[in-house]
């Protein structure tokens, strides 16, 4: 059971995901009494897929190596660290709290967030925050093609370069990218830079701890021209 | 959905352990596709005049040795060419110096139950319909030695599930391909290679991709350029994984739809399409971990 300045450990190597979820889902979401955070500690992930998902708790979850599809989906109010890589889809649907991979993330990376923080130390893979809600992004490498797909709302930070397809079909979701654009997508434009937006760089990459100069950043922004169906449009297919 | 794995040793010594490495890679994978599964082995290559045939029976029981007397008869009416046999349950392997494309028209119009499913100096190919993780245990999958293999758990999404339709796929000599995902024009390439005269199998997807890439190999060109050819030509979602003798090869499609991971260490090159099956592999922890980007051709050399 929990109790005050205690880690609980899961080794995935003996026990279950479904073990380790049904802890920090039950045990925890009501809170501990005391007021304290609780602090979990899962060992030899090892690929795992749904590793700390569907957390509604005031939790600090540290996952020690390599984890699989889905780590964190859904989050709410907890802080899930990652020291490794995750495959598909971390912080899928993340509600609040923080998400935070040392290593590198596979596609998807906080797809449809509607809030808290993802951080991606090192580069996110295709797809990075498609149809984001709100959700904040930091990746400290570089992203794959059509990140920021659909992106409804939010902002995602790049410190590196983009693939192809930055950006295609945005709504009002802003992107900041530090490094190269190998391609925009579809209604997505550069806008200048405004004080305010370099401010939110400076202050989302102190939230994330990572270094940069957020006067070098560029903002990418929705043209809007795909809100409206245009009847003039030659309409060949 | 499908699973693939492939492992490369670049280290030789580690070669009597090929299967045994791959085998958790394999039945990890097994969850990713369970009607089918199989694997295609690469070891030391035959002398040049030598190949193996790779035959398949779907009866267990059958009785390999009254189709190995009528082929060495029949060799020995010809000029008493040498040849070898073994056999596995329902698999066999023929391997003979005989003129390959006689062999070839003798199994053809031999026993009709029994389907060639490859040629070639090094390569192996053991496939059937049923779970994976059995098909493992049934052909010795623990067991194999080699340079290097790529293995397929298959579930089906477009055409039958028979031993015939499962991966890995094979044409030409050593030269093989799996495949996680699905083409949207295999009838399209499959007309215009029928054209050419070369024959399929089945009416599976991945038969065209297969039978497309090793048309441009035998038109001379390496690898690359064939998956170069290959990406304006296949229309839909595909990572494929080749082998040839002295190759392993990995493609994703332009939306990377289907996954792929790859771990390198100075000891060998293992690919999945999911990072568990390669959390037990050794040196994993060092090893330089990457997701191969789309419409981009990776290729490791034995």
């Amino acid at each position: 059971m929990a109790s005050m300045n205690q880690t609980t450990q899961f080794d995935l190597a003996r026990q279950t995901v479904r073990e380790a979820n049904q802890f920090l889902h039950d045990v925890l979401e009501g809170g501990l009494e005391d007021g304290n955070v609780h602090q979990v500690e899962i060992l030899h992930p090892d690929g795992n897929h749904s590793i700390a998902a569907g957390i509604d708790a005031d939790v600090v979850v540290d996952i020690r190596g390599h984890a699989g599809y889905f780590v964190a989906g859904m989050n709410c109010r907890a802080t899930v660290t990652v020291h490794g890589n995750v495959g598909w889809s971390v912080a899928e649907n993340i509600m609040s709290g923080s998400v935070r991979v040392k290593g590198n993330a596979s596609q998807c990376a906080a797809a449809s967030g509607h809030g808290g923080l993802v951080v991606i130390e090192g580069n996110a893979s295709s797809r990075c925050g498609i149809s984001m809600k709100g959700v904040d992004i930091v990746v400290g490498g570089s992203v794959g093609h059509v990140s920021g797909f659909m992106a409804q709302a939010g902002r995602m930070v790049i410190c590196g370069d983009a693939d192809a397809g930055l950006g295609d079909s945005l709504y009002e979701a802003i992107i900041y990218i530090g490094g190269e654009i190998r391609g925009l997508g579809a209604d997505a434009r550069e806008e200048p830079m405004s004080r305010g937006d370099v401010a939110t760089v400076a202050e989302l990459l102190e939230q994330a701890r990572l270094p940069g100069d957020p006067r070098q950043f560029k903002r990418i922004a929705s043209a809007r021209t795909l809100y409206h169906w245009n009847a003039d449009a030659g309409q060949e297919y | 959905m499908c699973g693939i794995v492939g492992l490369l040793l670049k280290n030789e010594s580690m070669r009597e352990q090929l299967g045994e490495l791959m085998v958790p890679m394999f039945t990890c994978m097994a969850e990713r596709g369970s009607d089918s599964g199989g694997c295609a082995f690469f070891g030391d290559a035959e002398d040049p005049t030598w190949r193996r045939f790779n035959l398949y029976v779907s009866d267990r029981a059958y009785r390999w040795q009254t189709l190995f007397d009528a082929f060495e008869t029949a060799q020995g009416q010809q000029n008493g060419a040498g040849a070898r046999f073994h056999t596995l349950e329902n698999h066999a392997v023929l391997i003979t110096n005989d003129d390959p494309a006689a062999v070839r028209a003798w199994l053809d119009g031999r026993d009709p139950k029994v389907h060639l499913m490859s040629v070639g100096r090094s390569m192996d190919v053991y496939k059937d319909v049923g779970d994976p993780i059995e098909i493992c245990t049934r052909f010795r999958f623990a067991q194999a030695t080699g340079s290097h293999c790529v293995g397929h758990t298959r579930m089906a999404t477009e055409s039958a599930v028979t031993p015939v339709h499962s991966h890995p796929y094979t044409a030409g000599e050593d030269f093989c391909l799996v495949h996680n995902g699905s083409l949207s024009n295999p009838y399209m390439l499959r007309r215009s290679l029928e054209r050419q005269g070369i024959r399929f199998e089945t009416d599976n997807d991945t038969e065209a991709a297969c039978r497309f890439l090793e048309w441009r190999l035998s038109a001379g060109e390496d690898l690359s350029s064939a998956l170069t050819s290959a990406f304006s030509q296949l229309d839909g979602f595909y990572t494929l994984l080749m082998a040839t003798g002295d190759q392993v090869c990995l493609v994703r499609d332009a939306f990377a739809c289907k996954p792929a991971v790859v771990a390198e260490t100075d000891e060998y090159v293992a690919i999945s399409s999911e990072f568990r099956a390669l959390a037990h592999l050794p040196g994993i922890a060092a090893a330089e971990i990457f997701e191969p980007k789309p419409e981009e051709i990776y290729s490791w050399q034995v």
